[in-house]
Order: structure tokens, then sequence, then C-alpha cells
């Protein structure tokens, strides 16, 4: 271990601010990019299960005409 | 012979050949970061000269590497989406782009915190990093491209031109430190000479490469299935899987 306590390991012999400042960031912006992955998956999703469900309702309709 | 690759081109099977391919990356993704980042910032010795600031090279040499690896491969894509006019490549293409301009971030910024402390200056106009930047300008024009035109045949089209425009941009980017004088240091990593680092600092690297790289993978397969979704969604192959996974939902099985 490069590191005698944990004080230490979060000063990096006093590049503490600009190390963590390069992995904070980094970090985030990988998870940024998931949470945008994963949100799109969801928006296409939801787009889909709506045409389906118009399409249900046309179909339903147009089974009723005439019935009223 | 090659004949078995043909049904792949199909949206369908992409899909799932990339949902099967996906649980295997993200696997490998989570255990290369985790192993990567913890030996490079506990274990690996300090650096003699840089002290431990040297320790953003674990994230500022894989990114800056695959940053370059996902524009070769959109480049490769782009190529074989305009003469064989396969829609699959387009939307490789355009599922890649942005996780190459994350990482062409992450590589500059990265690059800045290294270079304050090291060089005195967050940023220098140097050749190194200006190419640098051109390459994220150009991600950001394929990406911006792409979702300018609402018809996805003639976005995949000219985002793939713009891809293969910007390839010239790779061997300035990698040949930038023997070119120019810069103030970016050589190559730390090369195929053909022993890597200048100690093998106990150089392991983490590797490894943190490894992670980048099936980063990169798991997100491209992500993002990949989602295009298919989106272009494909009138098809009756996505009606079912839709209501595959509402059943699923509804029976409460994963």
């Amino acid at each position: 271990m490069a590191f005698t306590s944990i004080a230490d390991f979060f000063a990096m012999g006093g590049y503490g601010f600009y190390v963590w400042l390069a992995y904070g960031i980094s970090i985030l912006s990988l998870i940024v990019l998931i949470i945008n992955t994963m949100h799109k998956r969801k928006m296409v999703l939801k787009t889909v299960k709506q045409r389906i469900a118009r399409e249900q309702r046309i179909k339903n309709a147009s089974n009723m005409e005439g019935t009223l | 012979m090659w004949k078995w690759l043909h049904p792949y081109a199909k949206p369908e099977r992409s899909y799932q050949l990339a949902g099967k391919l996906l649980p295997w990356f993200t696997v490998l993704t989570i255990i290369t970061f985790l192993v990567g980042s913890v030996w490079g910032l506990v274990f690996a010795p300090a650096d003699y000269q840089q002290g431990d600031s040297f320790r953003i090279i674990y994230i500022h040499v894989p990114a800056a590497m695959m940053a370059m690896v996902a524009y070769s491969s959109m480049a490769i894509a782009a190529f074989i989406a305009l003469v064989w006019q396969i829609r699959m490549a387009e939307m490789t293409v355009a599922a890649t782009a942005p996780v190459g301009a994350v990482f062409t971030f992450i590589a500059l910024f990265t690059g800045a915190a290294w270079g304050k402390p090291m060089w005195g200056a967050w940023w220098v106009w140097d050749a190194r990093l200006t190419s640098e930047l051109i390459l994220l300008f150009v991600y950001l024009g394929i990406i911006a491209l792409y979702n300018a035109f609402s018809d996805k045949v003639l976005a995949g089209r000219a985002a793939s031109i713009l891809t293969l425009v910007g390839v010239i941009n790779l061997p300035i980017i990698h040949y930038s430190v023997v070119w120019w004088n810069t103030l970016h240091q050589g190559a730390t990593i090369s195929k053909f000479e022993k890597p200048s680092m100690a093998p106990e600092m150089l392991w983490p690297l590797i490894i943190m490469i490894v992670a980048f790289g099936a980063f990169l993978g798991t997100l491209t397969l992500m993002r990949f299935r989602n295009e298919i979704l989106a272009r494909e969604n009138h098809r009756p192959w996505v009606t079912a899987l839709i209501s595959d996974i509402n059943m699923k939902k509804l029976t409460g099985e994963k």
C-alpha cells in the first residue's frame, strides 16, 4: 500500500484536489452517460407502448361502430 | 463461407445478439473498474517525479485511448454503412458517438487537472491538446448532425460521411507528440518498445484500459439496442417484444 493512513490517502501527497477533481468529474460524466442511456430506453419503450394502446383503442372503437 | 454473418444485419437478430453480449460486458466493466482503480489509487507506488498526481493517468490514458478506439470503430462502421448500405452500421455510428464524446471530454478534463500541478496551467494550445479538442468537436458535430434530421436514413448517411471526414484527425492526435514540440509527454506504452513504466504501475493501467474498453462496449450495446427499437418501432417484432416485457412485468418474472 502506498499510504499509511486514510488522511494520507485523501491528501494524495498534496495533490488531493487535482486527483479527486479528475476522478470525481470523470465518474460523474460516466454516470450521466449511463443515466441518459437508460432514460432513452425507457422513452423508446413508452412511445411504442403508447402506439400499441392507441391502435388497440382504434380497433375497439371500430368494433363498436353501429352498436349505440 | 461467411454467409452465417448475414442474418445479423437484420435488426431483430442484432438486437438479440446485443442483449446476449450485454451482461458479459457489464460484469467485465464492473470488475475491471473496481480492481483497476483501487490498485491504481491505493496500491501503486507514487511516481518519483510527479508524486501522487500521476494517479490521474489511470483515467486519463484509458479514456483518451478508448476515445480513439471508439472513433476508429465508428469510421469502419460508417464505411460499411456508406458502401453496403447496412442500416445496422449507421446505428452503430450513432450509438458509439456519445460514448466517444464523453471519453474525449474525460481525457481533456483529467488532462487539465493533471496539467495544472505539473505544468502550471490548466490549458495550453499545444498540438496534442488542440487536436484532442478538435476530436471532441467532431464527435459533437456527428451527434448534432444525426439528431438534426428527422429522416433517419438521411441522418445516418450524413453522420457517416462526417465520421469519415474526421478520420484525418486520428493520425494527427497520435503523432502530435512526435511531429511537434509539445508540452505533452510522449507515449508511455508502445507496441514496439518495452513500456517506460514500472510493472507495478503498469498493471493497473492495463486493467483500467480494459475497463474503459468494456465500458465502451457496454454503453455502445445499450445505445445500439435503443437505436434499433427507436427506428424499428412500427415493426411487428418490436410490438411482440414490448408485450412480452409487459407480460413479464405483470407476472413478476425477470
